[in-house]
C-alpha cells in the first residue's frame, strides 16, 4: 500500500509541481490586481512573503517521516530534474540571490570569478566525486570518510570541519531571512530571524531530507520566477531587448565610454555619511595581468574545490535511485543554476547603464542634485539608509564619487527604477526568502544529520533504536538552528567574507580526503587524517594571520581565499603520511573497487 | 571470473581517461581563458568583449555542456561494459 501510494506519488510530481507553479502564478495575478484596485504595497509584500511560507511548511508537514532512510536520504526515490532544482534552491543562497548582481556592479571583472568558480566547481562534483558516493550508499559526507578510512577518529575530524564550516554559512543565510522577514513583514530585524527559523524548521524537522527536497524544489520555483521576470521585464521596458542576456554586449561596451567620461575610479569626495554604502570605483571591465589574473584564478579555485567538497550540496546526490540518477542530476543542477548565474551579470550591467547614461531617461549622473533627489526610488531607497548623495564639490550636479549605494540595491530596486509595478517587488521579497530558507534548511540538516548520525548513533551510542535517533536528530536541529539564530542575531558584518570562508574551511579540510578515498586506493587512515587536520589547521591559521592578526597577504591571497595555503597542505599531508605507513587491508582495497562500479548493490546497507 | 575482473579494468581505464579529457578542458575554461582576459577582450563575440563574454557566459555554458556530455559518454562506457543499470 505504502509502496504504491510512493510510487504514484513520484510518477505524478511532473504535474503536482506544474499545478503548483500554476498557483504561483496565479497568486502572482491575483495580487497584481489587488494592486490595481488600491491595496497598499505593504500589505502585498506581507501576503507574498506569508503565502509562500505557510506552502513551504504544508509541504514540509506532508512529508513528515519516521523512516530512517527517508529522513537521512529522501528515501533515495527522488528523479533526477527534480533533484536538480533542489540542488540548485540548495546551492543558491540568499546572498546569490540579492547580493551576486551587486557584487559585479561594484567588483567589475575581479568579482566574475565567483560566477566561474560557482559553476564550474560541479564540474568537479560530477567527474570526481558524486557518482561514487551515491555508489557508496552513505548518509553523511562524514559516513564515507569514516567507514573508506575506518575508525571513529576520521569520523570524528570530518564531522568537526564539515560543522565549522556549515555554521559559518547557515548564520549569513539566517540573517538573510530575517532581513527580509523584517522588512517584508514591517517587523523589527530581531523578531525576523526567529520567524525565518521558525519556516525553516517547519519545512525540515518532521520529514528530515524528504521534507527539505520537496520544498526546496518548491522554493526554486518561486526563486527562479522571483530573479527572471523582473530583468526581462526591466529589459523590454527600458528597450534593452526581448531577452537581455544575448544584446548587452553593447552596453558593455557603452558603459567603458562613459566610465572614462565620468571619471570612475576617483576616491569618494568626503566620508559617506552612514556605514554599508559605497561609491563605484572599479571599472566593469578592465581584466587585469599578473597579480590581478592570478587573484582571479586562485579565488575561482577556492570556490570550486569548496562546492565539490560542501556537504550540503555533496548529499543531495545521495538521494536518488541510481549512481546513473545521481550523475544526471548534477547536470541538471548546474543548468537549473546557470540560469540564475548567467542573468545576474545581465542585470548589474543593465543596472549600471540605466545610472550612468545621461541619454536615459533613468540617468542620473551628471544631472542635477535636485532633479535627482525628486526621484521616487532615490528618496525611498534614500529613507532606508539604501543610497545617500552628498554635493562635496558643491556644483549642484551629481559626480559617480558623490553618489552612494548598497550592493543589495541592485536587486532589490530594479523594479522600481524601471518603474514596475509594486507586485514585482513583493515578488522579489518572496523570491530572496525562499533562496535564503532554502539554503539555510540543506545546512541545517547537514549539520544535524552528521551530529545525530555520525557522531552520536556511529559513535557514542551504536545501540540506538531508529525511534531514538530520529528523535536525537531532530532535537540537534532545533537546537543548532536556534544557536545559529542566536548568533545571526547579532548582525556580524560581511555576509560574503562569511560565505567564501564555507568554501575555503571545506575545500581546505575535505576536499583531497574525499577525491583520494575514491581516486587513490592506496591512501589511508593515518593519511586521511593528516590530510583533514593539516589542511584545515593550515588554511585556518592562515585566515587568522591575515584577517584578525593583520599580517600582509602572500601573493595577494586574502582572507576570502586561505584555501590556497590549506590545501596543498592537505594534498601534501595526505600522500607523504599515507606513504610511509601501511597500505590500507584488502577488503578496503576491494571496496574501493566497488564504488567505481555503477552497478550492483551500495556498500552500505539500505539502513544502517 | 578472469573475465569479468579484465571487463572491470577496462571499463575503469576508460572512466578514468574521459575523467582526464573532461577536467583538462574544465581546466582550459575554468583558469587559462581568463588569464588571457585582456588580449581576448581585444576580439569581439555577439558584440561582447570576448575575455568579458567567456567570465559572463561563455565559461558557464561550456561547463554545462561539458556535464551533459561526460554523462552521455559515461553511460555508454557503462553499457558497452553491461553495468548500466545500477
Amino acid at each position: 500500500m505504502a509502496n504504491s501510494s510512493r510510487e504514484d506519488f513520484i510518477k505524478n510530481l511532473p504535474r503536482i509541481y506544474g499545478l503548483y507553479t500554476g498557483g504561483f502564478v496565479l497568486f502572482i495575478l491575483v495580487m497584481a490586481v489587488l494592486e490595481q484596485l488600491g491595496v497598499g504595497a505593504a500589505t502585498i509584500g506581507i501576503l507574498f512573503v506569508a503565502f509562500t511560507v505557510v506552502i513551504y511548511a504544508v509541504i514540509g508537514w506532508l512529508s513528515r517521516t519516521m523512516q530512517v532512510d527517508a529522513y537521512y536520504v529522501a528515501g533515495r526515490e527522488v528523479p533526477p530534474v527534480f533533484n536538480g532544482m533542489a540542488t540548485a534552491a540548495d546551492w543558491m543562497s540568499g546572498a546569490s540571490f540579492v547580493a551576486l548582481a551587486g557584487g559585479i556592479y561594484f567588483g567589475g571583472h575581479g568579482y566574475l570569478a565567483f560566477v566561474v568558480g560557482w559553476t564550474g566547481g560541479y564540474v568537479l562534483v560530477n567527474s570526481l566525486l558524486a557518482p561514487y558516493l551515491r555508489k557508496f550508499g552513505c548518509y553523511t559526507v562524514p559516513d564515507f570518510i569514516g567507514t573508506r578510512y575506518g575508525g571513529n577518529l576520521a569520523r570524528f575530524i570530518a564531522t568537526v570541519i564539515l560543522v565549522v564550516a556549515s555554521f559559518t554559512y547557515v548564520t549569513a543565510q539566517i540573517n538573510a531571512s530575517g532581513t527580509i522577514a523584517s522588512r517584508a513583514l514591517l517587523i523589527p530585524f530581531e523578531f525576523g530571524v526567529w520567524f525565518g527559523l521558525l519556516g525553516i524548521l517547519l519545512c525540515s524537522m518532521l520529514g528530515g531530507m524528504r521534507a527539505v527536497t520537496w520544498t526546496q524544489v518548491a522554493q526554486y520555483i518561486v526563486l527562479i520566477i522571483a530573479y527572471l521576470v523582473p530583468v526581462i521585464w526591466m529589459s523590454n521596458v527600458q528597450g534593452f531587448g526581448i531577452i537581455p542576456h544575448f544584446s548587452y554586449g553593447d552596453a558593455v561596451n557603452r558603459i567603458a565610454e562613459l566610465e572614462a567620461a565620468w571619471g570612475v575610479g576617483a576616491a569618494a569626495g568626503g566620508d559617506a555619511p552612514f556605514g554599508g554604502v559605497r561609491i563605484l570605483t572599479t571599472h566593469h571591465n578592465e581584466p587585469g595581468t599578473g597579480l590581478a589574473s592570478w587573484k582571479f584564478i586562485s579565488l575561482a579555485l577556492c570556490m570550486m574545490a569548496g562546492t565539490a567538497s560542501l556537504p550540503h550540496i555533496l548529499m543531495r546526490y545521495f538521494t536518488t535511485p541510481s549512481v546513473r540518477a545521481a550523475r544526471k542530476s548534477v547536470s541538471w543542477s548546474l543548468l537549473f543554476i546557470f540560469l540564475l548565474y548567467f542573468t545576474a551579470p545581465a542585470l548589474a550591467t543593465l543596472t549600471k547603464l540605466q545610472v550612468l547614461d545621461p541619454e536615459l531617461a533613468s540617468g542620473i549622473i551628471g544631472k542635477s542634485i535636485e532633479e535627482v533627489m525628486a526621484l521616487d526610488w532615490i528618496q525611498n531607497w534614500a529613507a532606508v539608509k539604501f543610497l545617500a548623495i552628498s554635493d562635496f564639490n558643491g556644483d549642484g550636479i551629481l559626480q559617480v564619487n558623490e553618489f552612494f549605494m548598497r550592493p543589495d540595491i541592485v536587486v532589490l530596486a530594479t523594479p522600481e527604477i524601471a518603474n514596475l509595478p509594486y507586485v514585482i517587488s513583493g515578488l522579489v521579497a518572496a523570491g530572496g526568502m525562499a533562496a535564503a530558507m532554502s539554503t539555510a534548511d540543506g545546512l541545517l540538516l547537514a549539520i544535524a544529520n552528521a551530529l545525530s548520525h555520525d557522531l552520536y548513533y556511529k559513535i557514542i551510542d551504536p545501540k540506538a533504536d531508529t525511534r531514538t535517533r530520529l528523535i536525537v536528530a531532530r532535537i540537534l536541529l532545533i537546537v543548532i538552528g536556534a544557536l545559529a539564530a542566536f548568533v545571526a542575531s547579532f548582525r556580524l558584518t560581511g555576509i560574503l567574507g562569511a560565505v567564501a570562508w564555507a568554501f575555503d574551511f571545506a575545500a581546505s579540510g575535505l576536499f583531497f580526503p574525499l577525491v583520494l578515498g575514491v581516486w587513490w586506493k592506496r591512501a589511508n587512515r593515518a593519511g586521511a587524517i593528516a590530510g583533514m587536520v593539516l589542511g584545515f589547521a593550515a588554511g585556518s591559521f592562515y585566515l587568522y594571520l591575515v584577517r584578525f592578526a593583520g599580517m600582509d597577504p602572500w601573493l595577494g591571497i586574502d582572507h576570502l581565499r586561505f584555501a590556497i595555503i590549506g590545501m596543498p597542505v592537505s594534498l601534501v599531508a595526505m600522500v607523504v603520511v599515507s606513504l610511509a605507513t601501511e597500505e590500507p587491508d584488502e577488503e578496503t582495497q576491494q571496496m574501493v573497487d566497488a564504488i567505481r562500479d555503477p552497478s550492483g548493490k551500495a556498500i552500505l546497507s539500505r539502513e544502517h | 571470473m578472469p573475465d569479468t575482473s579484465h571487463k572491470m579494468v577496462e571499463h575503469w581505464r576508460k572512466t578514468r581517461n574521459l575523467t582526464i579529457y573532461v577536467l583538462v578542458l574544465w581546466a582550459i575554461f575554468a583558469f587559462v581563458v581568463h588569464m588571457f582576459a585582456k588580449n581576448l577582450n581585444e576580439a569581439s563575440f555577439l558584440g561582447f568583449p570576448l575575455g568579458y563574454y567567456f567570465a559572463v557566459q561563455g565559461s558557464l555554458v561550456i561547463f554545462v555542456l561539458l556535464i551533459f556530455g561526460q554523462n552521455m559518454l559515461q553511460d555508454k562506457i557503462d553499457e558497452e561494459a553491461g553495468i548500466s543499470e545500477g
